[in-house]
């Protein structure tokens, strides 16, 4: 085993997929020539051509919808929109096609797409390109959403959401493109949250971008970090396991506060797990702001490892 | 607003299509005028968008197409779905709620879906199916298979954004799509020149490079031979744009009280009606008698009757099912 970056992964996954399945092609805004953004799809073009590394215009609505259309047709589209900012005006295609096709037209239609987006603060880069909307995307019924916080995972996400007969929508992190680390190649799931560091004193549940941070708190107080990965469906059944022992926990969010993803894992740790619990549980997000351009504003406004050590405090105080 | 002359009818089609033509559009009305009464009587709830006036766009068009095409439609597409083969019953069936119809019970009149004739809906979205019939079509393309996209939709549509990047994907790829626009000059209470600085559709397709045709769209034949050169054209060629020039004799909706447009005005096209013109061509032609139009007027209501009576007999989906589907079965 050698280590790779996060970024190398989602290219080597970009490269498996394709040199797979005949079926499957990818498109976005300057997926092709430009190499990705993020330089995700660098060389792809020249190895599979321009039918199936598709550049686009910048029509996100249009060639999400394309791709929504093409998944009715028989092929397994990659899209990229580039970033969960920009998925914003694909939002329709989303949520009222790809969605609901299936239930709507009495199971007849199922749409195998999987939608690729960078997603989160933490470079300066302000208020229109910092957003976290995973978990938004996570109040919808009929896509599935992941969240590879891992190098393992960023190899291994997309191949399994493009096994999926429908939609998944799949999150990468640029605030992690450079952490290096192993990959096994073994196939990963995308239906489990997983453990990544065991500790007895406090449960810590978090996801993507926050994962590092998360970690880096537990050192201190003695935390067991529970990954979700998969943030629709959620699987919390890690989650209930360790606050049996813990018996208290802090969610780390990127997204706001209001009616976001941490609210419903404390939500359901409330109906599940109430007597489990020696404290209230608590929460880590994104203050209420847009994310300011200047650096100590924008590290004030994400969480930090410092605000989960003094949240995990708070449980004890 | 004037209203153009009745169709001239200088093309002629062979006998027998012509009355094919004409049973279809007779089948649309029969069907919609019963629905209209149901939901009168509250069997048929929800949104009911009606055809009535427009039957000759999808008759014409759909005589046009092949088995192994696709096509993308909007919420009133009652007569699409029904003219590309799905069967009354199952139309019928649907608008009730029942799980004998089209869409289970799932869909309701908005949503009609039929995977055996590749019928992919009945989209409540204005302009939504257009990005999803550049896709379809893609696909096609990218598989070569020989299948032509056709995508129903009003002039409401060209409006919205997901119109101009469709337009734009379908001529830069050079997809196999028929976008064909049921303008019948009303989204939903605003009529075209209220709402379009351009109100020549096809200008605004042109500017994307795409082929276009403008048609009278109450003339069946005139309809029928545009939508066979369009598929031939996308099948050959690339994306054209159709402007189907009709309208809508009802309300937009069940709930519509039309304040926005004068009764005159409606009367007027109703002189350009698409059956009554139809048949009295055909008459003149001497290819229909009183006595034949009769006969396929009854069957269609006959159709009716038995449609109706299927969904009576129809089934209630059982509540457990709820949240079958959302995700596929693995």
């Amino acid at each position: 085993m050698s280590a790779i970056t996060y970024r190398e992964a989602l290219r080597q996954a970009l490269d498996e997929a394709l040199g797979k399945d005949e079926r499957v092609f990818l498109m976005g805004e300057d997926v092709g020539r430009y190499g990705g953004t993020y330089a995700v799809s660098k060389g792809l073009l020249e190895k599979y051509g321009p039918e199936r590394v598709r550049d686009t215009p910048l029509s996100e609505l249009g060639f999400t919808g394309a791709g929504i259309g093409a998944a009715l047709g028989g092929m397994r589209p990659i899209v990229e929109v580039m970033t969960v900012n920009f998925s914003l005006l694909a939002l329709d295609q989303i949520v009222n096609s790809a969605a609901l096709l299936r239930h709507m037209s009495g199971g007849q239609f199922s749409v195998p797409l999987v939608v690729r987006m960078a997603t989160g603060a933490g470079r300066q880069l302000a208020a229109q390109h910092s957003h976290s909307l995973e978990g938004w995307y996570g109040h919808i019924p009929g896509i599935r959403i992941v969240a590879p916080a891992t190098v393992e995972d960023a190899r291994g996400m997309l191949a399994a959401a493009l096994a999926d007969p429908d939609p998944v929508l799949l999150f990468e992190y640029p605030a992690l493109f450079e952490t290096k680390g192993e990959v096994s190649g073994e196939k990963v799931d995308i239906a489990s949250s997983k453990v990544r560091r065991e500790g007895g004193r406090v449960t810590i549940v978090t996801y993507g971008g926050c994962l590092p941070k998360a970690l880096k708190a537990a050192e201190e107080v003695d935390g067991e970090v529970i990954d979700l990965r998969v943030l629709r469906p959620l699987d919390l059944a890690p989650v209930l396991e360790s606050v049996k022992k813990t018996r208290r926990c802090v969610v780390v969010d990127e997204g706001w506060r209001s009616g976001g993803l941490a609210a419903e894992v404390m939500a359901r740790l409330m109906e599940q797990a109430f007597y489990e619990l020696d404290a209230p549980v608590a929460r880590v997000c994104s203050e209420e702001v847009p994310v300011p351009y200047a650096k100590h504003l924008e590290e004030a406004a994400l969480p930090q490892p410092e605000k989960i050590v003094a949240a995990v405090k708070g449980l004890f105080a | 607003m004037k209203v153009p002359p009745p169709p001239a009818g200088k093309v002629k089609l062979p006998a027998k299509l012509s009355l094919a033509l004409l049973a279809d559009m007779l089948r649309i009305r029969r069907m919609e005028e019963k629905c209209a009464e149901l939901y009168g009587q509250q069997k048929i709830r929800g949104f009911l968008h009606l055809y009535i006036g427009e039957e000759a766009v999808a008759a014409g068009a759909m005589r046009a197409l092949e088995p192994e095409d696709n096509i993308v439609a909007t919420y009133r597409e009652h007569g699409h779905a029904l003219l590309r083969g799905v069967s009354m019953d199952a139309i019928m069936a649907e608008m009730y709620g029942k799980q004998e119809g089209c869409s289970r019970g799932r869909g309701g009149s908005m949503h009609l879906f039929d995977a055996q004739t590749r019928f992919y809906g009945g989209n409540a979205i204005v302009a939504g199916g257009l990005p999803l019939a550049a896709g379809l079509a893609l696909a096609a393309k990218l598989q070569k298979e020989k299948r032509v996209t056709a995508c129903f939709f009003g002039e409401g549509a060209v409006a919205e954004g997901a119109f101009h990047e469709s337009m734009n994907l379908a001529a830069l790829w050079g997809l196999p799509v028929a976008y064909l626009c049921e303008n019948n000059l009303y989204a939903m209470g605003t009529a075209l020149e209220r709402s379009e600085a351009q109100t020549d559709l096809c200008v605004k397709a042109a500017s994307y490079g795409m082929a276009t045709l403008k048609v009278d769209g109450m003339d069946v034949v005139a309809v029928h031979e545009a939508a066979r050169r369009a598929r031939e054209h996308a099948a050959k060629k690339g994306p054209i744009f159709v402007e189907f020039q009709t309208y809508r004799f009802r309300a937009h909706s069940m709930f519509d009280p039309e304040l926005y447009r004068e009764k005159s005005e409606v009367e007027a096209w109703k002189t350009r009606g698409p059956i009554h013109t139809f048949t009295a061509r055909l008459k003149a032609q001497g290819d229909l008698t009183e006595e034949r139009f009769l006969e396929l007027d009854a069957a269609a209501q006959a159709e009716v009757d038995e449609a109706v009576a299927f969904a009576e007999a129809g089934t209630w989906e059982p509540a457990e099912h709820l949240t079958a589907d959302v995700y596929t079965p693995q």
